[in-house]
Order: structure tokens, then C-alpha cells, then sequence
């Protein structure tokens, strides 16, 4: 029998305020423990939970964007649990009347565009974070991040392949980027993703047993873990036996699921201390004014506006920033196609070598359209020109500096490079034969002899032309 | 010599601007007070001696007692935070707990160079009738020190002269019960009159701070310092505050009261009923329409309102974890274990009850059977209050369905004991406010009829409570301290 996976994602993204949901400390990360902390955030007897208005936004603006349906009566409750990270014994939530529903998000496989539905979207409080001392002797605890704010994003069960996850999962982030309501950095927690997970037969309109993944540090985890319940789900399946509903932990070192609990039931009750969020028209348009170009509206104007391929467009427009910067290049040169080459290949390459993003670029849009501009009149190599741009990268300095400083002006004068190439000649008799005898790669060799005497500044085409000439001649 | 039970906030205030007591004489003679009698009634259980008379020295120096409260002592009920000054709820969980904050209340007193004298006894998180369950002691009802003096003690301690007023909190009634039960005036305003910030939750959506006096003018005076909106509490209103003291000028011209019948059932003792049939005799002689009404869904409420704050309780209690601060088990194997035996050593049986109940009521599998259904209930009872308002100012009915019982009486038996909020609980429910006053003994105990206001005529209910103490002599009675 053959078997369809189905799973439903539920993702936790932090929100970018500047302070907490429900009190004045700030959202900052990375000072010394519980150094952003107020009797609010650690639940001290008699306070109260104070609204956040900037999360309403934040997170209203996400399911318009989301394409969700947005509540114009929302109320928050509470999850009641233990645990050391959780200062009040309950989680502040939205469980029954939640902020949004009903959205979707677009992904597009293999040519086919689906859409993966969002059944539900709600704010939440962050908890804080554990420190288990290795030998197991104590745990510290740091509630820095208690009461972060959250939106916790609910997928239907639409997914059928860890491929369409990981769609999902990166369309969903550059949204949200886009809105710049998260900065979504997975590997440090401000975006999270549990899975859900079940099998059926082909066919069947029934769901599966369900099975929860959690522990998941990266899109490629998520991807790797549902590929692996797929297949741990089949065999028990094809064996006869039955899933067990339970929690599983992603093992990333052995890329295995490890069981962690049973089921759980939570217990929620009212959250009597805070008034319902009452999200009226004025104020939903207002914030939908807010949302800007979408990356799939932008990836289609790019195509449309600057005859870029599809793919180009794509990558491009996968990072708001990046889409701005090559923006901003096509408005001083010429060929927008030319400039994604350079974006695509050149400065995404440095960025993916240094690891630095593109908001620290030292250099300007324009400075990179000056340097287009000299290719074209000849002033460098398109060779050296990698190199000026690595020094512009490195230093930010302007182009025409960086090519007056180290001399790198392409030389073009005829006689110059005619007396070169004939020292070449006389020094590679064996490629001079070759090419004689129609092997063509040969030219490229004395060409590029020419280049290494010439410490990659001699104009190539001129080059070349003044071999063919001094080679047909004899 | 002062004579501390003949004192008022308003004749120390005057006398206070006379310069015919300072407050540190003031102060001294309360705490005089409280080391002669508090052995008997039991009613503090944290004091702030040394502080208050360093407090009540600068002030005399200052000379800055302008505002009515300044230089003038009371109580504060041990659920309402006082930075600096031990807070236990009457817990062990918070037996070493020192707030770094004060409550709103407090720092709008001690804004007003108010000075606390110490904290008062109660049930345990403000469950109970009785303070039979708080974790320290028993307080005693001054008037006899065999009977309870309520569910907080601070009426306790305004009744014996401990502290001219106090500050009380009251979530099915026990500010209005302490007051009833120890013949002083209590009154619980609208639910968002007052902030709530620093009152250590009962049950979030019923609780409420208001003042316990000797009289209601005094009662007036203390909820012009304390009323109003508050940043810290989302759940404060911004409904205008009016002048209260300046409110009793004038009289409730034209009010038709209205006597809910459902208030008047078996459980309420004859005398008690009688006393409030005279008070609505007194108040049809001074020309005020009285006339018997109903509130059909009244027979609910102490069940409904049971059911909330056993379900509401059980997760503010949730705050209590011995991770941050409170009590902590000595000994525990794992995390559970910690939970498990900090919680289970340091909480109470009437809290542990609560939080049994309270979770099992708002589990999934029960939510729609029983805490829902409390929820609609409650719904039926505001609509019972909003129609009976329509037609009528005002009601009234007994505070509590019987005077003071003994200390024991209901050992044992907490459901029966439950019967005693019987009157007051409703009035949370809708979050309405309402006064109690004396209004006659039994067996020379007190007895308290409740006035119920529509939500945030506190200004109403004062003025008719006034009007009725005017024409009576209950709060005048002098205590007659009887040996237990």
C-alpha cells in the first residue's frame, strides 16, 4: 500500500518591539542574566499584565500579510503549567478566541504554485530560558526572554513532503522579514518550528495517528525530520503495528526522532486581567497600509519591469534588503540583467564567504554601477574588476580610487601589447603549432600568457584580435 | 489622653491642623493600643512600630499634613503589597516575602504621608470566612472574642481602635463580612475603581481594594486617595471620580430602594432580617419608596461564584512555584518533586481545596459542564442587577446571613461555612459596589445591612449610608470587651 504524509507545521515567531508583551523591559538579548527583568515579567504577587499595543500591530500586520482573516474581537487565556521557565505557573495566550485565521501562504514546487493553509494565528508571552549545569547538580534559569512577545502560526495539515516544508517554512520567513515585524533567525530561537506528522493510505480522507516533532534548529532539520517519520511512520505501518501519539525529539548528530513524552492535555482557563483585543476597521486598514510589496507581487514586478528570468528574480527578491540594493543599481545602469549577475554571483558569494549581511555593505549601489561603467568604456577587465570589487567590499572605498591606487587601468594601447604578443610567440612555439593546426583552445593559452605578463590588466578582446592577426600573418 | 474610640479620620485631621495632637503622638497611641488589646483580637501579624513613628516624626516636622490622610495610622489587610514590609497573604508559602514594591493603594497613601501601621491577619489568600485558615492564627471579633471577626481582620482591628481605618480587599465579600461581623462601615467599590495593582490575586475578575472605617464619612475620604485609573492595572476604569466626601453634602433626593426577596431565605437568621426590615422602615420614614423585588437568578449565585473562584484561584495560585521567591521545600529528588512538596507543605487545606476544585472545573473535559455554566450564570445576575436598576437606585439586603459565629463552629465543614457569602457574592459577580453598615445586634454582636449601588455610583451608596447612619445610633456603640 502506498502511504501520503501529511503534516501540519506550528511555528513560534518572535516579534521585533522593542519591549515585552505585557510590561516595560526590554526585548534585547545577550546582556548578563535576568538583567531585563520587573516584578511583571517574574510574576510577583499582585501585578498585572499591561498590554503591548505595538504587538497588536506587529502581529496584525503578520496575518494580513499571511493572508488571514483578522478578528475584530480577540481575548487571551491562559495555559496552565509548571516549569522553572515559566514565571507565573501560566502562559498567557490566545486559545479560544485567537487574533487571526483562515490564511495561507504560497509555495511553488516543481512549476505547481499551492497554497498551505494557516488555520490559525494568535500572540503569545515568550517563556525564559534553562542553564542545566553539566554535571546535572542544579539548573540556572534566565527570564530575559519571559514575555517576549510571540505569534504562534498554525498550518493546516497541507504539507505532504519535507520539500514542501521547507517551502513553506522559507516563504513564511521572507514575509515576515519583508513586514519586518521579525528578524526570524532560527538559530538563535526568534523563529521556532514544531511538526506534526501522520500518515494514510493513498485515498483515504481520514487522518493518521499523530506524532509530534520538537527540537528542530534549522528549516533543513524540519526537512530532515519529516523524511525520517515518513519513513519510521511507514515501516510500523507496513509491519501491521500501529503510531503511537506521542512527542518525538529531532536527535540532529544521529538524524533520528527519539520519543520524549506521552500525550499531554492542557489545562486553559480566562485571562481575567486584560480587556479584549478589539481590533476595529479603522485601525486593520491603517495597519494593512503599513504591509509593503510582498516578495511574490516583487518577484513578478522584477520580471515584468527588468525582463529578469525568473530565476534571477527569485533569488533576488528572497531578501527585501537584497531586493532594494539591486533596486537601487538599476536605477544607475543600463542592463538590470547585468546587475543581478553581479549581485547574484559576485556579492551574494562574498556575503556567503564573510558571512556578513547585507545591511553592513560598505559600499554604495551607485559605487557598484560606477564600476559596471568602467567595464564598459574599457577602463578595466572584467577580470579586474572582481578583484576592485573585493576591495570595495573590504574597504568601501569608491571604484576609481581603488583603480587609481594599485594601477589597475586596463592597458590598451596597440603597440604595447602587439610587442607582448610577439615575445609570446616566440616563447611558446608548441601552442603557436597547435593553433595552426585549428586546435582553437590554443589561442586562449597565449591570450592568457599575455594577461599573466601583464598582471591581468591587458585589454583581452584587443588581445585576441592581435593574435589572430600576427598568427594569420606568418 | 486621646480617646482612640471616639477618634475619627476627620476629628484627628482637625485636631491634627489645630496642633492638639501631633502624629507621632497619634501614632504612639495607636501602637499603645495595639500592645494592650492585640493579644486579644489577634489581629496583626506583621507591625511596622518603629518605622510608622520614624514615618509620623517627619511629617510633624515637615508640618505637610494638609492632605486629610497625612500623619493619620491604619492597617493594611496582608494581601495588599507594602514595599519593604513582610507580605505573606497569611501563607507560609509568602511567610518571608518582602514585596520591592507597593501596591497602587499604598502608594497613593503613602503619597498622601499616610502612615501603616502593620499588616492584618486573614484567611489564607483571602479564602475563607473566618481567618481560621490563616497559616499563623486565629484573630478574634473584639466584641467577642469567642466569634470570628470575618474573613480579614483589618475590620477586626479599626472596631478595637488598632488603627483608625484600614485597607481591605474583598472578592465574595470579605471586606463587607469584617465589617458587618465587627460593627464598622466597609466598602466595596465598583470592580475598576480601584487599582488592583500589588492586591495579590484571588480571583482576578472579583477582586477588589476598598477602605473598612468607623464610619462612612470616613469611608468617603479614603476612597477619594485611592480611586481612579491606574497604568499598572489594565482592568482599572477611567469612569470620573466625583468628590465622595463632598457627594455626602447632599442627599439621594427621590431614591426608590429595592429589597431583593432571594435575600431573605431560610439561611438568614430572624434577627438579622428583622434589623434590615427596620432599616428599610427607617428609610421609609425619612421618605424613601421601599419595595420588594426580585432576583430570579440570586439562588445561583453562591454556587456559580464558588465555582469561579475555585477555577480562577487555581491558576493565580500557579504564581506560587518555589522557583522565584516563597517557600521552598528543604528536601526534593527531581522538579516534580520540588513542585510537588513546596506547594503541598506550604499551602493550606482550604487553598489546596480550591486548587483542586478550580482544576478540575476548568479541565477541557469538564469546562462546558460546570465552569461555563458558572459563567452564564454570572451573565443572568448582572442582567438581574441591570434590570432591578432600572426601576430602583438602590438595594438592600443583610450583609451577611447571620452575625459572628464561633470560632470552630463550621470546623470541618467549610461548605456550610461557604453560606456566609452568601449575600455579598452576587455583588461581585456583577462587579457592583456596595457598603455595608451597622444596623443592629444580636445577642450583642453586630449586625450589617448592605446597600448596593449601580456600577460606580459609590457616590450614591455613600450618600444613603450616610442619610441612614445619620438617623441611627448603631456605629456609635461602644465596645464591651468580653473575656474569651
Amino acid at each position: 500500500m502506498s502511504y501520503e504524509t501529511v503534516v501540519g507545521l506550528e511555528v513560534h515567531v518572535e516579534l521585533s518591539t522593542k519591549t515585552k508583551i505585557f510590561c516595560g523591559c526590554s526585548t534585547e538579548f545577550g546582556k548578563e542574566p535576568n538583567s531585563h527583568c520587573c516584578p511583571i515579567c517574574l510574576g510577583m504577587p499582585g501585578t498585572l499584565p499591561l498590554m503591548n499595543k505595538s504587538v497588536v500591530e506587529y502581529a496584525t500586520k503578520a496575518g494580513l500579510a499571511l493572508n488571514c482573516e483578522i478578528a475584530e474581537f480577540s481575548r487571551f487565556d491562559r495555559k496552565n503549567y509548571f516549569y522553572p521557565d515559566l514565571p507565573k505557573g501560566y502562559q498567557i495566550s490566545q486559545y479560544y478566541i485567537p487574533l487571526a485565521r483562515n490564511g495561507y501562504v504560497e509555495i511553488e514546487s516543481n512549476g505547481e504554485k499551492k497554497k498551505i493553509g494557516i488555520r490559525i494565528m494568535h500572540m503569545e508571552e515568550d517563556a525564559g530560558k534553562l542553564i542545566h549545569e553539566e554535571d546535572g547538580s542544579h539548573s540556572l534559569v534566565d527570564l530575559d526572554r519571559a514575555g517576549v512577545p510571540l505569534i504562534e502560526i498554525v498550518s493546516e495539515p497541507d504539507i505532504r513532503s519535507g520539500e514542501e516544508a521547507w517551502l513553506y517554512l522559507n516563504n513564511l520567513k521572507t514575509i515576515l522579514q519583508y513586514i519586518e515585524v521579525s528578524d526570524c533567525k532560527i538559530e538563535e530561537g526568534s523563529m521556532r518550528c514544531d511538526i506534526n506528522i501522520s500518515l494514510r493510505p493513498e485515498g483515504s480522507d481520514e487522518f493518521g495517528t499523530k506524532v509530534e516533532v520538537k527540537n528542530l534548529g534549522s528549516f533543513r532539520a524540519v526537512r530532515r525530520a519529516i523524511e525520517y517519520e515518513e519513513r519510521r511512520q511507514r515501516e510500523i505501518l507496513e509491519s501491521g503495528g500501529k503510531v503511537l501519539q506521542e512527542t518525538r525529539r529531532w536527535d540532529e548528530a544521529r538524524g533520528i526522532t527519539i520519543h520524549m513524552r506521552g500525550k499531554v492535555e492542557n489545562r486553559y482557563s480566562l485571562e481575567p486581567n486584560l480587556a479584549p483585543v478589539i481590533m476595529n476597521k479603522e485601525w486593520k486598514e491603517e495597519i494593512f497600509r503599513q504591509i509593503p510589496e510582498l516578495p511574490d507581487a516583487k518577484k513578478a514586478r522584477f520580471i515584468e519591469e527588468y525582463g529578469l528570468p525568473e530565476y534571477d528574480a527569485s533569488v533576488i527578491t528572497a531578501s527585501k534588503i537584497l531586493a532594494n540594493f539591486y533596486e537601487e543599481c538599476v536605477k544607475y545602469y543600463h542592463d538590470p540583467k547585468t546587475v543581478s549577475n553581479w549581485v547574484m554571483v559576485e556579492l551574494m558569494g562574498i556575503l556567503n564567504e564573510t558571512g556578513q549581511g547585507i545591511e553592513d555593505l560598505k559600499f554604495t549601489p551607485k559605487q557598484l554601477c560606477d564600476m559596471l561603467a568602467m567595464i564598459d568604456k574599457g577602463t578595466i577587465s572584467g577580470k579586474i574588476a572582481k578583484d576592485v570589487f573585493r576591495e570595495m567590499f573590504d574597504t568601501g572605498k569608491s571604484p576609481e580610487a581603488i583603480v587609481k591606487e594599485k594601477g589597475l587601468i586596463q592597458i590598451s594601447d596597440e603597440s604595447q601589447l602587439e610587442s607582448i604578443a610577439k615575445q609570446v610567440i616566440e616563447n611558446n612555439p608548441k601552442s603557436v603549432e597547435d593553433f595552426k593546426n585549428g586546435k582553437k583552445k590554443a589561442l586562449g593559452f597565449l591570450v592568457g600568457q599575455v594577461m599573466k605578463e601583464t598582471k591581468g590588466k591587458a585589454n583581452p578582446q584587443m588581445v585576441n584580435e592581435i593574435f589572430i592577426r600576427l598568427l594569420n600573418d606568418e | 489622653m486621646l480617646e482612640l474610640d471616639k477618634l475619627s479620620i476627620h476629628i484627628a485631621h482637625e485636631m491634627l491642623i489645630k496642633k492638639e495632637v501631633s502624629s507621632e503622638e497619634l501614632t504612639k497611641a495607636f501602637l499603645e493600643r495595639i500592645e494592650d488589646v492585640d493579644e486579644k483580637t489577634k489581629a496583626y501579624v506583621t507591625l511596622n512600630g518603629d518605622k510608622a513613628l520614624e514615618e509620623s516624626r517627619e511629617i510633624d516636622k515637615s508640618g505637610d499634613i494638609k492632605e486629610y490622610l497625612a500623619g493619620i495610622p491604619l492597617a493594611v489587610k496582608d494581601n495588599i503589597c507594602t514595599k519593604d514590609l513582610r507580605t505573606t497573604c497569611s501563607s507560609k508559602m509568602l511567610e518571608n516575602f518582602v514585596p520591592p514594591y507597593d501596591a497602587t493603594v499604598i502608594a497613593k497613601l503613602k503619597d498622601k504621608n499616610a502612615i501603616v501601621l502593620g499588616k492584618t491577619n486573614m484567611d489564607e489568600f483571602a479564602l475563607g470566612s473566618s481567618t481560621e485558615n490563616s497559616y499563623f492564627f486565629t484573630s478574634k471579633n473584639p466584641w467577642n472574642l469567642e466569634r470570628v471577626p470575618g474573613s480579614s481582620a483589618s475590620a477586626a482591628a479599626v472596631a478595637a481602635s488598632e488603627a483608625l481605618y484600614a485597607l481591605d480587599s474583598d472578592t465574595g465579600g470579605a471586606l463587607r463580612q469584617s465589617a458587618s461581623f465587627c460593627g464598622v462601615v466597609g466598602l466595596k467599590p465598583t470592580y475598576g475603581r480601584v487599582s488592583r495593582f500589588g492586591l495579590a490575586a484571588t480571583a482576578s475578575s472579583m477582586d477588589t481594594v476598598g477602605p473598612i472605617a468607623k464610619n462612612v464619612k470616613d469611608c468617603a475620604i479614603v476612597l477619594n486617595a485611592i480611586s481612579g485609573i491606574d497604568s499598572f492595572d489594565p482592568t482599572s476604569s477611567d469612569a470620573v471620580v466625583p468628590d465622595f466626601l463632598k457627594s455626602l453634602e447632599s442627599k439621594p433626593e427621590g431614591a426608590k430602594i429595592g429589597i431583593p426577596k432571594e435575600f431573605f431565605g431560610d439561611e438568614v437568621a430572624e434577627d438579622v432580617k428583622s434589623a434590615v426590615i427596620n432599616a428599610a422602615k427607617t428609610f421609609e420614614n425619612l421618605g424613601y419608596v421601599c419595595e420588594e423585588i426580585s432576583l430570579p437568578h440570586a439562588e445561583y449565585a453562591l454556587w456559580a461564584y464558588l465555582a469561579i473562584v475555585a477555577a480562577e484561584a487555581s491558576s493565580e495560585l500557579g504564581i506560587y512555584d518555589g522557583i522565584r521567591y516563597g517557600y521552598r521545600a528543604q528536601n526534593y529528588e527531581d522538579l516534580k518533586d520540588l513542585y510537588k512538596k513546596s506547594r503541598g507543605e506550604a499551602f493550606g487545606l482550604e487553598a489546596k481545596w480550591h486548587i483542586i476544585l478550580g482544576t478540575y472545573l476548568s479541565d477541557d473535559k469538564y469546562y462546558d459542564k460546570y465552569y461555563l455554566k458558572a459563567q452564564k450564570i454570572r451573565t443572568l445576575i448582572k442582567q438581574d442587577f441591570v434590570a432591578a436598576f432600572e426601576k430602583y437606585d438602590f438595594l438592600i439586603t443583610p450583609t451577611t446571613p447571620t452575625t459572628a459565629f464561633k470560632i470552630g463552629e463550621y470546623a470541618g465543614d467549610s461548605m456550610s461555612m461557604y453560606a456566609n457569602v452568601m449575600c455579598t457574592a452576587p455583588v461581585n459577580l456583577a462587579g457592583l459596589p456596595a457598603i455595608s453598615v451597622p444596623c443592629g445586634f444580636a445577642q450583642d454582636m453586630p449586625i450589617g445591612l448592605q446597600i448596593i449601588g449601580k456600577a460606580f455610583d459609590e457616590a450614591g451608596i455613600l450618600q444613603l449610608a450616610y442619610t441612614f447612619e445619620e438617623n441611627t445610633d448603631y456605629h456609635r456603640k461602644q465596645i464591651v470587651w468580653k473575656e474569651a
